[in-house]
C-alpha cells in the first residue's frame, strides 16, 4: 500500500531524501495519510529551495566569495613557519586554486592504505620509507669541485646508504643512466664525474654538480618528505609533501581509491575530471574552514563545475572561463580589451547581447531577475 | 694614534682620545668653545668627528659631573629671577648635545636614577614627546597608538588659530566661539601659548549608551547645551576675482553686467551689487548670490562677429556663493595683484552650530560625529540635576585602552567642583588616588560614578553613572562642508556623463559593485534606470546596420551611406555606447547592429 505512495514522488523528489522519509516513516511507523502529508510537506519545503529562474547565482557566488576575501588579505602571513610543514593556505591558496594553476606552490599528498597495512605501524612506516623520494644530495656527504683536474667528487655516506638498503655500484649505475656525456668513475665510495666535452668551462662543472645533486636514487619522485600520521583510532594515513599519485599507486597497500592530492591538474591526468572537481571543492573548503569562513558549499560547487565543465580544468582568468565567453562586449569589459575586440572583428565575430555585462553597457534590461520574463499578449481575434 | 675631523674635515692627530675629548667637553662648558660645537669619539672606528655644521639638531640636556647633577635646588630657586636659561647654558650646568655626541653620552631619566657612569640628565622623561602629544593629560596611561591619533586630533581641532584672523584671507578657516582653557593640562599647555590660543571647550561628559544613537564611536550631544552656544563656531570663506587683460587691448570690468551680456542671470542675483559691482559688507548672502560683478570681453575675437546678430557680445563672468553655502559678507578688499591687474577680494562669515555629522575628539584619539541631537528635557540628570551636555559610548573605551580619557573625566571633574586646574603632565601628574579622594571629600563618590534619572521617563537607571568633565575638541569635518545633492546637472561633453566632483555639482557614482548589487538581486528595471543618465535615441540603418541620422530641416531619416529610402530605426541606448561604436570606427573596425524585435 505504502510503496505506491512513494512512487508518486519519484519524480518529483531525488531519491536520497525520498529514502530518508522512507526510513524516518517506518521507523515512526505513520499511517498511509500522515506518510502522504510528510511527503507533500518534503515536497514543498524541495521545491522552495531550489534556486527560481532568473536569480543571477554567478554574481551571488562572486559576492559570498568577494567579501570575506577582503578580510582574509590581512590575515595571511601569520601562520607562516608556524609548523614543520609549510602550507600555502589563506588568499595565496585560493588565488591558486581559482586560477587553475599548474603547479601548487606546496604539492601536498595523503596517502591511505589498505586495511591490513593501515593498521601496524611498522608496516605504515615501511611504506612511507618507500615513498619517500631521495636524491644524490641526500645520501652524499659531500660534493667537491675539481677546477685543476675538470672533474666533481661525490663522496657518498655509508649509513645513509644502508638506511635505503644502497651500495655504491647501484648509485653510480644510477647516476650513469641518467647522465649523459659524462663519464663516472666509482671507487668505494667516491663517485667521481667528468664531463666528456672538452671546453673546460668552470660554469659547466658548476652546472653538473647542481644537476647531479637533483639526481633521483630512490623512492618516489618529487616526494620530500613523509609525515605518517593517526587520523582515527588505529588507522595511519601518510601525509607528504610533493605529490606524484601514479607511482604512488603502484607500491603495495597503497589504497588508491581514496588517496589523493591537492594538485588539481595531477589529479585531472590520473583520477580524471570528476575528481579534478571535487579537488577543487574539498581544497576551497579547507582554507575557508582554516579562515572560519562560511560560504555555502553551492557557491564552490557552482564554481568547480564551471571551471571543470569542458573537461579540462580552466581558472577564472581572461585565459580560462571568460575566454569561454560568448559576448565579445563582455570579454572586452574584463582585461586585455583591445586584443578581444581586434581578434573579433577579425573573425567578424556576433554578439547576441544575452548576458548581463553587455546589456549594462548599452543600457538595456539585464536578462535576469525581472527583467528575464518577457511580456505576451492575447490578443483578440477580430470577428469576422 | 687617533685621527681627528672637525666638520668632516681632516686635520691632524692625537695620541690620547679619551683625555682629549674631555678637554673639548670642559672648554666648552667653560664657554671657551661655541655651544654649537659637538665632538663625538668613535671608539670602533677610532676617530674623534667635531661638528660645527648646520643643520644638525641638538637638544639640551642637564650635565652630570661624577655622578653629581650640576644643575642644583639652589640655582633652581634663582631661576627667573638672578638666573636665565643663558645662564645655565653659559655656566655649562645645561649643554646641547647633538645625535652624534648622544652616543658618548649616558643619560639618565630621572635625577634618582644617577650614578657614577652617568654623564647627563634629562631635564624632563616628557622630553621624549613631541609638543601636541604632551598636551594630552595622563598620556602615561595610554596606549601609544591612540596618542598618536590625539597628537593628530588636535591639529584639527577649531579654536584661535591665529590672533589677527580678522585681516586674513584664509581658505576653509574657523573660529571657535569662546575657546576655553583645558581644566585637566599639562606641563607643555602652561609653557607653550595653549593658553592663549585654546582649541575645545570643558564639557560634562557621561559614559553611558543612549537609545543606541551613540553606538559606533557617535556621540550624543546635549541640544540645550549647543543652545547655550556650545561649541559654536565661525567659519570663514574667502572669494576673489581678478581684472584680467586679454589679447588686443581687452580688460575684465567689475560692474553689475546689463542685460545685453551673455549669460545673464537675473535681477534678483544681483540685488546685493553696489554700483561699483561689488557686494557691501554685512550683506546676508545665500548660495548663488552674485558677490562680484563682472564683465568678460568675447572669447573668440572676430570669430562670431560675421554671423552673430549683436557682434562682440561680452560675457558675464561674475563671483557668486557656492553651491550650498551662506553667510554674511565680512570683509571687502580692493587691491591690486603682482601682474597689476585688479584684485577683489571679499571674506564671507558663516555662523555653525554643532549639528547631526559634525565631527568632535576628546584629546585621546577618541573622535566621533555626532549621532543625536537630543532635546535637553530627554537628558538624563543626576541627583544633583546636573545634565551631561555629550553623552559618549563605553564601548569605546575597553578595546582602545585609553585609560587616559577616563583619568581625564575624573581630574576633569575634581578640576570643575574644586575650582582648580589639575596637572595632568605626563610621567608627573596628580595622582589618581589623590583626586579619588579629592573627590570624595566633595561629597562624591570616589569612582565617579552618580546615581542618574532617564530624562524621558524619570524612571532611575538601574546601574550608576560614570561622569565628569572633560575637554573636547571641535574638529574641523563639519557636515555642512561635505553636503552635497544632485538631481541632474553637469555632464561630461564626450560621453554625457554625469561631471565629478563636489565642487562641479557632480553626481555620485554607482561603481563597478554597486551595479553587482543590484544585478545580484535581479533589479534588473532599477539597475536600467539608474544608468540611464546619458541615454540617448539613435537612429540605425537596417540595411547597412550603421548609424543613420534624422534631417531636422528635412524632416527626414536618413543614412548617409544608404539614402533615404531604406528602413531607418530609432533605438534608445547609452551615449557611451555609441561613442564606443565611433571609437571602434576609428580604428578601422565596423561593428553593425542587428536590430530585432525585443517582445
Amino acid at each position: 500500500m505504502s510503496a505506491t505512495i512513494y512512487k508518486d514522488y519519484e519524480n518529483t523528489l531525488p531519491k536520497p531524501i525520498l529514502d530518508n522519509v522512507k526510513t524516518l516513516c517506518s521507523k515512526y511507523k505513520l499511517s498511509d495519510a500522515k506518510i502522504k502529508k510528510t511527503l507533500e510537506k518534503t515536497k514543498e519545503a524541495y521545491l522552495k529551495a531550489q534556486v527560481e529562474p532568473g536569480e543571477s547565482i554567478g554574481i551571488v557566488t562572486a559576492e559570498s566569495f568577494g567579501e570575506p576575501s577582503t578580510q582574509m588579505i590581512l590575515r595571511v602571513f601569520h601562520f607562516a613557519g608556524a609548523s614543520e610543514m609549510n602550507i600555502t593556505v589563506g588568499l595565496p591558496r585560493l588565488i591558486e586554486i581559482f586560477d587553475a594553476r599548474k603547479e601548487p606552490s606546496t604539492p601536498m599528498m595523503e596517502v591511505y592504505l589498505e586495511k591490513k597495512y593501515a593498521t601496524s605501524p611498522s608496516k605504515v612506516k615501511e611504506i612511507a620509507e618507500k615513498i619517500k623520494g631521495n636524491t644524490l644530495e641526500d645520501v652524499a656527504s659531500e660534493f667537491l669541485l675539481n677546477i685543476m683536474e675538470n672533474k666533481v667528487e661525490i663522496k657518498l655516506s655509508r649509513n645513509k646508504m644502508q638506511e635505503l638498503n644502497l651500495n655504491s655500484k647501484d648509485i653510480s649505475d644510477i647516476i650513469v643512466n641518467s647522465l649523459k656525456t659524462v663519464s663516472v668513475e666509482q671507487d668505494r665510495d667516491n663517485i667521481i664525474l667528468k664531463p666528456e666535452s672538452k671546453t673546460n668551462k668552470l660554469s659547466d662543472l658548476y652546472k653538473l654538480k647542481e644537476k647531479s645533486k637533483d639526481i633521483h636514487v630512490s623512492g618516489v619522485k618529487k616526494i620530500t618528505q613523509v609525515f605518517p600520521m593517526k587520523i582515527n583510532d588505529d588507522e595511519y594515513v601518510i601525509y607528504c609533501s610533493g605529490s606524484n599519485l601514479k607511482e604512488v599507486f603502484e607500491i603495495e597497500g597503497v589504497d588508491s581509491t581514496r588517496t589523493k592530492s591537492n594538485n588539481i591538474f595531477e589529479t585531472a591526468a590520473i583520477l580524471g575530471i570528476e575528481a579534478a572537481r571535487q579537488t577543487i571543492i574539498e581544497e576551497t573548503l579547507k582554507v575557508l574552514e582554516e579562515q572560519g569562513l562560511n560560504i555555502d558549499i553551492r557557491h564552490i560547487m557552482l564554481l568547480a563545475d564551471t571551471m571543470t565543465r569542458s573537461g579540462g580544468i580552466r581558472g577564472t582568468t581572461r585565459t580560462g572561463i571568460t575566454k569561454e565567453k560568448e559576448s565579445v562586449l563582455a570579454r572586452a569589459s574584463f582585461e586585455t580589451p583591445i586584443r578581444h575586440l581586434v581578434n573579433a572583428s577579425l573573425i567578424g565575430e556576433k554578439d547576441p547581447l544575452s548576458s548581463v555585462v553587455e546589456n549594462v553597457m548599452l543600457n538595456q534590461a539585464i536578462p535576469l531577475g525581472t527583467g528575464l520574463p518577457g511580456l505576451m499578449a492575447k490578443m483578440k481575434e477580430k470577428k469576422k | 694614534m687617533i685621527p681627528v675631523y672637525i666638520s668632516e674635515k681632516y686635520v691632524g692627530e692625537i695620541e690620547s682620545p679619551t683625555e682629549f675629548v674631555r678637554k673639548v667637553k670642559s672648554e666648552r662648558r667653560k664657554g671657551n668653545l661655541p655651544t654649537e660645537l659637538n665632538i663625538f669619539y668613535d671608539k670602533e672606528f677610532g676617530e674623534i668627528k667635531i661638528e660645527l655644521s648646520k643643520g644638525r639638531v641638538q637638544r639640551p640636556l642637564i650635565v652630570v659631573e661624577n655622578g653629581k647633577v650640576l644643575l642644583t635646588k639652589n640655582t633652581i630657586e634663582k631661576l627667573g629671577k638672578e638666573l636665565s636659561w643663558n645662564d645655565l647654558v653659559k655656566q655649562g650646568v645645561i649643554e646641547y648635545l647633538d645625535a652624534s655626541e648622544e652616543e658618548n653620552a649616558f643619560i639618565a631619566l630621572n635625577e634618582n636614577d644617577v650614578t657614577e657612569k652617568h654623564t647627563h640628565l634629562e631635564i624632563s622623561p616628557l622630553t621624549i614627546l613631541g609638543i601636541c602629544t604632551s598636551l594630552i593629560p595622563y598620556s602615561n596611561f595610554g596606549s601609544s597608538s591612540r596618542l598618536i591619533r590625539g597628537s593628530k586630533i588636535q591639529k584639527q581641532s577649531l579654536g584661535l588659530y591665529s590672533s589677527n584672523f580678522l585681516l586674513r584671507m584664509d581658505t576653509d578657516v574657523s573660529i571657535l566661539h569662546y575657546p576655553q582653557v583645558p581644566i585637566v593640562r599639562s606641563f607643555t599647555s602652561d609653557i607653550y601659548p595653549n593658553k592663549s590660543f585654546p582649541a575645545g571647550q570643558n564639557i560634562v561628559i557621561a559614559l553611558m549608551s543612549y537609545e543606541g544613537y551613540n553606538m559606533q564611536d557617535a556621540i550624543i550631544i546635549n541640544k540645550g547645551s549647543i543652545q547655550r552656544g556650545l561649541f559654536r563656531s565661525t567659519f570663514f570663506r574667502p572669494y576673489n576675482t581678478e581684472e584680467l587683460r586679454y589679447a588686443g587691448g581687452l580688460k575684465d570690468e567689475v560692474a553689475i553686467p546689463d542685460k545685453e551680456v551673455k549669460g545673464y542671470r537675473s535681477e534678483k542675483e544681483y540685488k546685493y551689487l553696489e554700483e561699483d559691482g561689488i557686494i557691501f559688507p554685512e550683506a546676508k548672502v545665500d548660495e548663488n548670490d552674485v558677490l562680484i560683478g563682472k564683465i568678460s570681453p568675447p572669447r573668440f575675437l572676430g570669430e562670431l562677429e560675421e554671423f552673430s546678430i549683436a557682434a562682440n557680445v561680452r560675457r558675464e563672468s561674475s563671483t557668486s556663493v557656492k553651491q550650498g553655502e551662506s553667510g554674511v559678507i565680512d570683509f571687502v578688499v580692493i587691491s591690486e595683484n603682482e601682474a597689476g591687474n585688479r584684485l577683489v577680494q571679499l571674506r564671507m562669515r558663516e555662523q555653525r552650530m554643532p549639528e547631526l555629522g559634525d565631527k568632535f575628539a576628546s584629546r585621546h584619539g577618541q573622535k566621533g560625529v555626532i549621532g543625536m541631537v537630543v532635546p535637553e528635557e530627554n537628558i538624563p540628570y543626576s541627583t544633583n540635576g546636573i545634565k551631561p551636555d555629550i553623552i559618549f559610548s563605553p564601548h569605546s573605551i575597553p578595546g582602545r585602552m585609553t585609560v587616559s580619557h577616563i583619568i581625564e573625566i575624573l581630574g576633569g571633574k575634581v578640576g570643575a567642583l574644586s575650582g582648580k586646574t589639575i596637572d595632568g603632565t605626563t610621567f608627573d601628574s596628580t595622582p589618581e588616588e589623590e583626586l579619588r579622594k579629592e573627590l570624595l571629600e566633595l561629597g562624591f563618590r570616589e569612582d565617579g560614578t552618580e546615581v542618574m534619572y532617564n530624562g524621558m521617563t524619570g524612571e532611575r537607571f538601574k546601574t550608576r553613572i560614570f561622569i565628569g568633565n572633560m575637554y573636547y575638541l571641535k574638529l574641523k569635518y563639519m557636515v555642512k562642508n561635505k553636503l552635497q545633492t544632485r538631481a541632474s546637472g553637469k555632464v561630461q561633453l564626450l560621453t554625457r556623463q554625469p561631471v565629478e566632483g563636489k565642487a562641479r555639482g557632480g553626481g555620485l557614482r554607482l561603481g563597478e559593485m554597486e551595479k553587482d548589487c543590484l544585478v545580484g538581486h535581479g533589479a534588473s528595471l532599477l539597475l536600467k534606470e539608474r544608468f540611464d543618465s546619458d541615454k540617448a535615441i539613435i537612429y540605425v540603418c537596417e540595411s547597412c546596420g550603421m548609424l543613420g541620422m534624422y534631417d531636422y530641416f528635412k524632416n527626414k531619416k536618413k543614412c548617409s551611406k544608404c539614402g533615404s529610402n531604406v528602413e531607418i530605426t530609432p533605438i534608445e541606448l547609452s551615449y557611451a555606447f555609441k561613442l564606443l561604436v565611433d571609437e571602434l570606427k576609428s580604428l578601422g573596425i565596423n561593428s553593425k547592429l542587428n536590430l530585432e524585435e525585443k517582445y
